[in-house]
């Protein structure tokens, strides 16, 4: 244990910022999550795989002297058609299953993408440099690289865009009726099958948008997609289906908590705590649920 | 069932007919002396599994075209037989049991890694077969008392040595403040083992010692602390992975530490890819082509460096120079030993002492080489924003003066 965290206050504050611009970052990609596992009832243990497959299309268009900031526009648009394909040729076959089907499906999907991005593009590590420069507060001794700034930006940026289109436009419309109720919604004449792709490619879309930030603030590497699969389900897990501002919310505090974690316990626990908190609250909510059931009983 | 049955009878039929037909292949055929690898061509250590075979394959043209090997009055010429591993160490000791007990090579090459070559190091050491390796520096390796292991590169927990002995030389003889971040894996742990060695013996106080997790790509808290406890030394060692997450974060967070040592910076393309970010950062390296070490096949590594480019169409790394050196080795050793009889072979091996392009080799009992010190260099970038690795340290071999305290970076 180091409490060296709070002893400099600048340290809290450095510590503070960090984790909320991380965690905007994350609660995009929960974001997606939330709405196919709404939508769809599709946990998707790919969707790490995916977000580091749009940070590879951004990855290239810097190879290829492109500024990799247009990543954020291009990577989404790729990565929709790439999860419509993925809809088209493995989820719709496993979309009414029961929720293990699912999970082993989207398993195998990651395998593989892991393995051919480690094909396609190599084990090296690899990032894309934005020259975007940093911030500095209270006299230098908060430095906040302006990537981290932009990322947050471009998520909080498509998080509303996409909430207001599924507020207005028809599709987004189709998609609340299917999650609501989906046979409900069919009778009236909205094309679930329509609904489910455009669902899992909106998914794709916003993992290719967080992939670009990611490539542009830290690190990608074909392997390096788990652990945004599990914060990503773990921001969900505490928001819940459907609960949007939850999802922001729970994501800026798992980024701040995971940051808090770095510095108490050691960057080492820093993964393993964001495990152990999943647990922890999967065992509170079931013994919330069998207080419910007693008190209904 | 029935099927079942004849299949496998059908495959256990088929396998002992393959294995005795490739028994004939075995060793020394005619004049071919066929030693086996098993190397990383696919899967996470790819990329420098195939500077490692890249390595093996420019030692042994060079080799065959220069007159071979002479054993017994006889001329030889070196053949491999390569396997891949897919960078899975169960994988490649599986491989090296078939190399040895159905392809019947008597002589191996080492793998790429210390993972992997302490997956195979026992099964070579169960059939007595000598293993020369160029890739598996881990200290763990060497101190298993095996005897038919030799490793041409310096041991792990001696890359970041100099770097502190460098930093209390300049600092007067007095102990410094080291910060550091070690990747959890053998390799990265054996060179945190060697700084604490090293802190120990220069009377220095290790003030951050962060362990990073190897799904990790952000730094930002390991940094912000060097920041506010500002050390003397910051040591990261973390694959490619490290040395690209460190670079651009102290970059982004404006880090100053007067002196910044790593490992991995030529894998990362450190110099080329992130030329300003990256300057007066230090790198322990195995070999770097400005060495003058001399021999009659490669010349020197500069020649090396030019052949290797001819061939391969890149500048080559380490990892590849210290491959070739491997081959090197065997061939001393066969003509010494005068004999393929695997005992002489690993006392001839055992005795070695010789100078490559690479560096002197002798080696110890434990199988590393003690007679090849690592180098530093430093990244350093000319006005126009072109990067270059320097040599800086040990003094004898540098081409460049150590730039040392760091500039800030409100002063760059």
């Amino acid at each position: 244990m180091d409490f060296l965290v709070f002893q400099v206050p600048m340290l809290t504050i450095q510590a503070l910022l960090d984790g909320l611009l991380l965690g905007i970052l994350f609660a995009l990609i929960a974001y997606g999550m939330a709405l196919q596992w709404g939508v769809m009832n599709i946990i998707n243990i790919a969707q790490g795989d995916l977000v580091i497959l749009g940070g590879y299309i951004a990855y290239f268009m810097y190879l290829y002297g492109i500024h990799p900031g247009w990543g954020v526009i291009v990577s989404p648009i790729i990565m929709y058609f790439v999860g419509i394909g993925i809809y088209k040729l493995v989820i719709n076959k496993v979309v009414d299953r029961d929720l293990f089907i699912s999970i082993l499906a989207t398993f195998g999907i990651s395998i593989l993408f892991m393995q051919l991005m480690n094909f396609a593009f190599g084990a090296d590590v690899v990032l894309a440099n934005s020259g975007y420069g940093t911030t500095m507060l209270f006299d230098n001794s908060v430095t906040l690289p302006n990537s981290k700034i932009f990322s947050a930006v471009v998520s909080i940026v498509f998080a509303v865009g996409l909430v207001i289109y599924m507020k207005r436009s028809k599709l987004g419309r189709a998609i609340r009726a299917t999650a609501q109720n989906a046979r409900a919604a069919k009778i009236l004449g909205v094309d679930t099958e329509k609904v489910y792709a455009a669902t899992f490619g909106i998914n794709a879309a916003l993992c290719g948008v967080a992939g670009a930030l990611i490539s542009i603030t830290f690190t990608i590497h074909p392997y390096m997609g788990l652990p945004y699969t599990i914060r990503s389900f773990m921001i969900v897990i505490v928001a819940g289906l459907g609960n949007l501002p939850g999802v922001a919310l729970s994501g800026m505090g798992l980024g701040i908590f995971e940051e808090f974690a770095d510095y108490i316990l050691g960057t080492e626990f820093r993964i393993g705590s964001v495990f152990l908190l999943l647990v922890l609250i999967l065992v509170y909510r079931r013994f919330k649920l069998s207080r419910k059931r007693e008190y209904l009983k | 069932m029935r099927v079942k049955n004849i299949l496998i009878t059908f495959f256990s039929a088929l396998a002992i007919l393959f294995s005795t037909s490739v028994v004939s292949l075995a060793k020394v055929v005619g004049d071919k002396i066929v030693l086996g690898a098993a190397i990383s061509l696919t899967g996470k250590y790819s990329s420098n599994g195939v500077h490692t075979q890249n390595g093996y394959n420019m030692a042994v043209d060079r080799i065959n075209s220069m007159g071979g090997i002479k054993v017994g009055g006889k001329t030889y010429k070196f053949d491999i037989i390569y396997y891949d591993d897919e960078s899975n160490p169960k994988r490649a000791a599986q491989l090296a049991e078939r190399l040895i007990s159905q392809d019947g090579v008597e002589f191996m090459l080492g793998p790429y890694s210390s993972g992997l070559t302490k997956a195979i190091a026992p099964v070579t050491e169960k059939y007595g077969v000598p293993m020369v390796e160029a890739n598996g520096a881990s200290r763990s390796l060497f101190t298993k008392g095996y005897k038919y292991l030799f490793a041409v590169l310096a041991p792990a927990n001696l890359y970041l040595d100099v770097a502190i002995e460098t930093a209390v030389e300049l600092n007067g003889g007095k102990g410094v403040k080291i910060a550091q971040a070690f990747e959890q894996d053998a390799f990265s742990q054996d060179v945190r083992l060697g700084i604490l060695d090293a802190a120990e013996r220069t009377g220095s106080e290790i003030v951050i010692d962060d362990k990073l997790p190897k799904e990790l790509n952000d730094m930002a808290a390991t940094l912000a602390k060097v920041k506010a406890v500002k050390p003397d030394v910051l040591v990261v060692s973390g694959h490619t992975k490290g040395a690209l997450t460190a670079i651009r974060q102290i970059a982004e967070m404006k880090v100053d530490v007067p002196m910044l040592a790593m490992t991995h910076c030529d894998a990362a393309k450190l110099s080329k890819q992130h030329g300003k970010n990256a300057q007066y950062a230090l790198c322990a390296s195995q070999w770097h082509k400005t060495l003058t070490y001399k021999d009659d096949f490669f010349k020197d590594g500069m020649t090396y460096a030019a052949d290797f480019e001819k061939e391969f169409g890149y500048d080559p790394p380490y990892q590849s120079a210290e491959s070739s050196a491997a081959l090197l080795v065997f061939k001393d050793a066969f003509e010494r030993a005068n004999s393929f009889d695997q005992k002489k072979v690993r006392d001839a091996l055992a005795d070695t002492n010789m100078q490559t392009f690479y560096g002197n080799i002798k080696f110890a009992p434990g199988g590393q080489n003690v007679d090849k010190p690592m180098v530093l260099f430093q990244v350093m970038c000319d006005d126009s924003g072109k990067c270059e690795n320097k040599v800086v340290a040990p003094l004898k071999w540098a081409s460049a003066e150590l730039i040392h305290p760091i500039p800030k970076w409100s002063e760059r």
